[in-house]
């Protein structure tokens, strides 16, 4: 049974309710616990920095050179709160509104009310460290507005606003590393969970540059691991990002939530060849200013400044004239699929659709819309050598952001006790569908607000138990599991190379499983998978060896467990036969082609038991008693 | 297209390394340089050799975890970009192409292209943070910010920490990467307080990893991806001054 701890009382009491009965540990008991946090992007470093001020001994785990690497470096547009700045009829009433509704009503209430609610107080807490948002000439913080919102409640750094929040989290990190209650372990990364007696104790990881295996024994084990659309394999992520220390945790009794739930984000750079390693995103922010089309006719051989106005296509313009192009994103991506698929892409392999500033510019000024997004527009011609002052950008969908992730309840808590999965690796905020700047949003309250708050309540009964200890057989076992992987994989010598395997994988989910699923095809892509995944363990050929910095070894083990993740996704998908934010099946929609929810029968959150991968579903249902339900409507 | 990659072999730390030569076929100009180098591996992979080793993760210029030294400069050919932003449309068919990794004392090489940065970490943790814990912050709107300030801030504090000005500088030095997080952090009002311990501390550490002294030839600013200018540079040693000689 799924036990998702909701406090008692009102909506808006539930955070101060649960604050006033949690549990305290006096400080100098909470210099005897130890936490490990795996990850040390925006909410493994808010987490590793906090947990050390509160006084916890801190071990803090990364895969890169350095915490300040970390993927949530790359979000550029912003990050949300409910401070109605400008005066719009915003409130965190309006947030949680915007949140549940753009997430489709597939995610928890309580919880969305206490994002919206602790946003306010984050945006003081980044000023206060140091975070250079946009200001207006009197000195007071500019907002503006993103995807799915008639507000405007984004605040942001010019278009690297994700860049700015993670320094000042590591710089935070590396404040409390000097203060000694943070130890720092970059190129660490972690290869499994260790569970003592039903809680989780400890975790195994590689050293990347010895190839060494080190075991680490905690008190509880916080995951900040971030997103999975790496599944993909094409998608806006870094390289690095992985599902492996999720999927790990799965494997050891972590339910999985809602793994098909992945984001496709409309404005990406399209792909232009087979080699492509990776697709860069450009802020929605450029969804406030750019106006998004194709050509009203079929395979339009002009150049898009030569298209006049009455032979363009506002699409999104025309479908949702209340958000035009500041529809959600998954809506906003399926109106570009549909147009490509009809045969109206643009761009050499007509595979795109234009995001237009010629409006923008005449209306505003060309210094105006420098000031705004300047450093998009300078990346756009660093990439494709193509000035979008000129002449349309060319955009197109791509895989971005999991909502899907570890099971947690209030507390973030898995369904492992001591084992905590915060931002982009749990599932709790975002429903079907997350809203764009609530990502950056999620990551710093669960990192700074929520868990340092949360994980004294498990804690405070850990300090009466044996502190675990790496000698403990368990510990020594997990690590001779992970080495008879390792060595598994050194002694297949194949043919083929890792990134063979995981373009055959993206393919099958970016066709199956990413816009728009359907029965057939979701049952075709699990046989698929299953096939690649046997030729993988028989076929493929990793290099090097296994005790020096090896990355194609790196590479290996993390395609290993997207091989099972990916059938995870598709299983989820084929199960949940409704239409719902992001999970779009193609038997369920409305004649005019939009998502049909179907809330008598799914109005749950699916949390999937690994069960020695007869994956078993669990269902949590949802609540909901200050937002009801409704058809989700942008037009 | 097809280039000769001539790149810098390492095992380790403890090895000796030298170049080696990779005839490479089967490119095309619009893959990005780190796109060439992973082909270039896949075909190694199926000779049965060891990959080379080089550093990326986010592949569109923010994380700073590229940095290859091409053909003689940081980056490549161009000013002012990562390594990841470089494309095979910059370099000729046939050409050869010389791919080393960062060179500098405080930088020693892992293995291959892959080189230890934690030096830049050691100078941020010797005060570049506003020391505030969490939970401990004002109205925001009650400290007014001027728009040239929080600009100015914010040029200093776009670095992305590649190292790239570090490489480049014939002493190695790291002024331009120390500068801009004390500039960025020392001109906002939640900066003021620790001002001058920042700057000393930060400079000092500076000292101590090794990296060279700044003799202003501007090559930094060329290189840096995110177009830092040496005014920092000056602007920190003001600070410095000031900081030494009137505590504050």
């Amino acid at each position: 049974m799924l036990e998702s701890k909701i406090p008692e009382g009102p909506l808006q009491e539930k955070w101060r309710n649960y604050q006033l009965k949690s549990q305290l540990i006096n400080p100098a008991n909470k210099k005897r616990l130890k936490v490990i946090v795996v990850g040390s992007g925006l909410a493994g470093a808010g987490a590793a920095a906090t947990l050390g001020e509160m006084g916890y001994e801190v071990l803090c785990f990364c895969y890169q050179d350095s915490a300040r690497r970390a993927h949530s470096v790359a979000a550029q547009g912003g990050i949300n709160a409910a401070k109605n700045y400008q005066h719009d009829g915003d409130s965190v009433m309006r947030m949680f509104y915007d949140t549940l509704k753009g997430g489709d009503f597939r995610s928890r209430e309580a919880n969305v009310f206490r994002l919206a609610e602790l946003s306010a107080p984050l945006i003081d807490h980044y000023v206060q460290q140091g975070v250079p948002f946009a200001r207006e000439y009197g000195g007071v913080l500019v907002n503006r507005s993103f995807g799915g919102v008639q507000v405007q409640r984004t605040f942001y750094a010019r278009g690297q606003t994700g860049q700015q929040l993670l320094l000042a989290a590591y710089s935070q990190l590396y404040k409390m590393k000097r203060a000694k209650k943070v130890r720092m372990f970059p190129r660490h990364e972690m290869m499994d969970m260790v569970i003592i007696q039903g809680k989780a104790k400890g975790i195994i990881v590689r050293d990347l540059v010895s190839g060494q295996l080190k075991r680490f024994a905690a008190d509880a084990v916080v995951l900040a691991t971030g997103g999975y659309s790496r599944v993909f394999r094409l998608s806006t992520l870094a390289i690095g990002c992985n599902g492996s220390a999720i999927w790990k945790a799965h494997k050891r009794g972590a339910y999985f939530a809602a793994p098909s739930f992945t984001q496709i984000h409309p404005t990406a750079l399209p792909q232009t060849s087979e080699a492509q390693s990776k697709l860069t995103l450009m802020s929605e922010s450029l969804r406030n200013d750019g106006r998004i089309w194709v050509p009203k006719a079929k395979d339009d051989p002009r150049k898009a400044n030569a298209i006049p106005e009455e032979e363009r296509d506002y699409y999104l313009e025309r479908r949702y004239p209340s958000f035009g192009n500041l529809a959600p994103r998954d809506i906003a991506s399926r109106a570009a699929k549909e147009r490509i698929d009809a045969g109206y892409g643009v761009g050499r392999l007509q595979n795109a659709v234009y995001l237009d500033f010629k409006h923008a510019i005449a209306h505003f000024g060309l210094e105006t819309i420098q000031d705004r997004y300047g450093n998009l527009f300078k990346m756009y011609k660093k990439i494709t050598g193509v000035d979008a002052y000129r002449e349309p950008m060319q955009i197109s969908p791509a895989a971005h952001f999991s909502m899907g992730g570890l099971w947690v309840d209030y507390e973030l808590m898995t369904t492992i006790p001591g084992l905590y999965a915060i931002a982009e690796c749990n599932f709790s905020d975002h429903g079907a569908n997350r809203l764009g700047a609530n990502s950056l949003l999620q990551a710093s309250i669960d990192g700074y607000f929520i868990l340092p708050n949360t994980i004294n309540t498990y804690l405070a009964d850990a300090l009466h138990e044996d502190h675990p200890s790496t000698a403990h057989p368990e510990f020594i076992k997990v690590e001779q599991e992970v080495k008879a992987q390792i060595k598994n994989l050194l002694s297949i010598k194949g043919t083929k190379t890792v990134d063979h395997f995981h373009r055959e994988l993206g393919k099958v989910m970016w066709q199956s499983c990413a816009m728009s699923r359907n029965h057939n095809g979701l049952k075709k892509a699990i046989s698929e998978i299953e096939h690649i995944k046997a030729k993988f363990w028989t076929e493929v050929n990793v290099t090097g060896g296994d005790k020096e910095m090896n990355p194609e070894l790196e590479k290996a083990l993390r395609l290993a467990d997207f091989l099972e993740l990916g059938l995870l996704m598709c299983t989820d998908a084929l199960q949940r036969e409704e239409s719902c934010g992001a999970h779009f099946r193609e038997e369920f929609q409305t004649p005019e082609g939009e998502a049909l929810r179907k809330d008598e029968m799914y109005s749950y959150v699916s949390a999937w038991e690994y069960n020695a991968g007869n994956f078993k579903l669990h269902k949590e249902p949802l609540v909901f008693e200050y937002a009801q339900p409704t058809i989700r409507s942008y037009k | 297209m097809k280039v000769v990659f001539k790149i810098w072999r390492q095992d380790s730390q403890k090895h000796q390394g030298g170049f080696e030569r990779y005839p490479i076929e089967g490119l095309t100009e619009d893959m990005s340089f780190l796109e060439a180098l992973d082909h270039l591996n896949e075909r190694l992979v199926l000779q049965n050799q060891k990959t080379i080793a080089y550093e990326y993760d986010c592949r569109e210029g923010i994380c700073g975890q590229c940095g290859i030294f091409i053909n003689g400069r940081a980056h490549g050919p161009h000013n002012n970009i990562t390594t990841c932003q470089l494309h095979m449309r910059s370099f000729q068919d046939g050409e050869t192409i010389v791919v080393e990794p960062w060179r500098a004392t405080a930088f020693p090489v892992i293995k291959d292209l892959v080189v230890d940065r934690s030096a830049l970490d050691r100078i941020i943790e010797k005060g570049g943070y506003i020391s505030a814990k969490t939970g401990t912050a004002a109205e925001s709107n009650a400290i007014l910010i001027p728009k040239d300030i929080a600009d100015k801030a914010m040029d200093a504090a776009a670095c992305i920490g590649c190292g790239a000005c570090v490489a480049t500088c014939k002493n190695a030095s790291a002024a331009l990467f120390t500068s801009a997080k004390i500039n960025h952090l020392n001109n906002l009002p939640q900066g003021k307080p620790e001002a001058a311990q920042r700057v000393l501390q930060m400079t000092k550490q500076m000292q101590l990893e090794n990296f060279g002294n700044c003799t202003f030839t501007g090559a930094c600013e060329v290189e840096c991806p995110e177009n830092i200018s040496i005014i920092n540079i000056a602007e920190m040693n003001a600070r410095r001054a000031k900081a030494k000689w009137l505590g504050r």
